[in-house]
């Protein structure tokens, strides 16, 4: 086998793997796309507002917040992975959840991986709108909180950044969800909380060198779409 | 319209890895099984056979099986945080300490297949005419030949540290390479550096193709050194610490495990219509040795 056709048949086995619904490869797709997407929802919730404090309101330790922030950007997946699983161990402080090894736990992990990523760049995207707009907002009558809800709107195409590069980030990491997700297929050949990067892990690991890389250009091809429709959707016209 | 997508985007994207989850999942929801996870070691699954035996034991006791590939020091830790119901493991000093600390009770052996000693082919530190794995050990100590160790505390590496001491040699120096990789992978990485390395049979058999290595020490499968003997036990989470296991089905995965018909399964199992693995959990004269730790 020459270099060249290992390409071809990787990308020959990738397509069809979608096509044939194998099983196994569809439930590690929805496994991804599950944790993943729950997980950049919670982290959402949290960062948007979290950085509109960080940009818009001055208090103590603010400083200290935002250099927080930029370092946890920087943060390993294996170490929040850890993390995460000392405190769900039986032997942990929320042991009696049960929660290690499924896919709660990997969804934990994965909002607390990307939770500094997206407060950082919506906390740059917010503070690059004028703060001139919040306060002629104001002075046109708007609320405090209309007024932040305005210059949210300014720092849209930031926000969709953010939003981007935690998904990214979260589908791509293997550390944590290994870690705390363990890995598991049932034995019908359905994922319990193996994502396609820990796939990867495994066929690399016992040298099916096509089929890791047919499951890195899916894992790819699905990246591509999302983000085509977030961004599609960012493009919308603003208002009716 | 309102102006930000964001909300609705974010909806669309949860709905549809919600759709293909529960599309996929459906299935195993409807039956509402018993849940026994079972910490074990990368060569028991990467094989296959827990593939095979394990459908088996989920049909019987409506169980689900959920598997931990792990190393064998990782699979012990786990369980002794009792983050998982029973383990099998092949490393019996480890189990030993596992059991004499009071986290597992009830050890079956298993079963048991070897380790080789595998290297490149022009074979540097010349061993393949040798029959000591510990003699080869020190051939390729005193020649400085690369080295590849898993360096990861499973079971393999604390054979590799058990025929390291058997040959009194500590293994320090740039040609003993710790990389801290599971033996796919450290057979791979042995396979481009032309490095000896030690390998459970199982794993070498599903990788050989792939690999610029030959097999120059034979374990005692193939009449070679006993030393490289890789047997296999099964032991449950003692409940007396963790009682939120479920020790029963534990139990009882250990006695299908041990059952005429699964030790049967284990002894058909092949690759490339080469055994891989030997029952012995079953004998009309018992081996004590299993029940106890060695020490005693």
């Amino acid at each position: 086998m020459t270099w060249w056709q290992f390409w071809t048949e990787s990308i020959g086995q990738a397509f069809s793997l979608l096509i044939t619904f194998d099983t196994y490869v569809w439930s590690t797709i929805g496994v991804s796309l599950k944790v993943s997407g729950l997980a950049l929802i919670f982290s959402i919730l949290i960062a948007f507002p979290f950085a509109a404090l960080l940009a818009y309101k001055k208090f103590p330790g603010r400083e200290f917040l935002r250099l927080m922030v930029y370092t946890g950007m920087g943060f390993p997946s294996v170490i929040v992975g850890l993390i995460v699983l000392l405190l769900l161990t039986q032997r942990g402080p929320f042991g009696e959840f049960q929660l290690l090894f499924t896919q709660e736990a990997m969804i934990l992990a994965q909002s607390i991986l990307i939770l500094p990523l997206l407060t950082g760049v919506a906390m740059s995207a917010m503070e690059a709108v004028d703060p001139l707009i919040g306060e002629a907002a104001s002075s046109l009558g708007a609320k405090p909180l209309r007024q932040v809800w305005v210059m949210t709107e300014l720092a849209k195409r930031g926000l969709i950044t953010a939003t981007l590069s935690g998904f990214g980030r979260a589908i791509s990491e293997v550390g944590a969800v290994m870690i705390v997700g363990g890995n598991i297929v049932l034995s019908q050949d359905i994922s319990l909380t193996r994502t396609l990067t820990t796939a990867i892990i495994v066929e690399t690991r016992q040298g099916k060198f096509e089929t890791a890389l047919a499951l890195g250009l899916i894992l790819f091809l699905l990246v591509l779409i999302v983000n085509l429709v977030v961004l599609r959707l960012g493009r919308m016209p603003s208002s009716a | 319209m309102r102006k930000t997508m964001l909300p609705v985007f974010t909806v669309i994207f949860f709905a549809l890895g919600w759709a293909l989850f529960s599309l996929s999942n459906t299935t195993v929801s409807q039956i509402q099984p018993r849940t026994l996870t079972l910490a074990t070691t990368t060569s028991t699954v990467d094989s296959g056979l827990l593939d095979r035996l394990n459908p088996v034991f989920e049909e019987k006791f409506n169980a689900q099986v959920h598997m931990l590939s792990l190393g064998t020091g990782a699979a012990l830790r786990t369980a002794e945080n009792g983050d998982a119901d029973v383990v099998l493991v092949h490393a019996r000093s480890a189990e030993d300490a596992f059991i004499e600390a009071g986290f597992g009770i009830n050890r079956r052996d298993v079963m048991f297949n070897d380790f080789i000693v595998v290297g490149p082919s022009n074979d540097p530190a010349n061993i393949h005419n040798l029959e000591s794995a510990s003699e080869a050990f020190t051939r390729i100590a005193q020649t400085q030949s690369l080295f590849v160790s898993r360096g990861d505390q499973s079971g393999t590496h604390q054979k590799e540290q058990v025929v390291w001491a058997t040959a009194n040699i500590n293994p320090q120096g740039n040609w003993h390479l710790s990389v801290g990789q599971g033996m796919g992978n450290t057979l791979l990485q042995s396979s481009e550096l032309g490095a000896y390395t030690i390998s459970d049979r199982g794993t070498w058999l599903a990788l050989k193709d792939r690999l610029n290595l030959e097999v120059l020490i034979e374990g005692p499968v193939k009449g070679g050194d006993l030393i490289l003997l890789n047997p296999y036990g099964v032991i449950a989470v003692n409940p007396a610490h963790h009682s939120d296991r479920d020790y029963e089905l534990a139990m009882a995965y250990i006695g299908f495990l041990t059952s005429i018909e699964a030790q049967q399964m284990i002894d058909d199992f092949r690759i490339d219509d080469e055994p891989l693995f030997f029952a012995d959990a079953l004998n009309e004269q018992p081996n004590f040795e299993q029940y106890v730790p060695q020490s005693r």
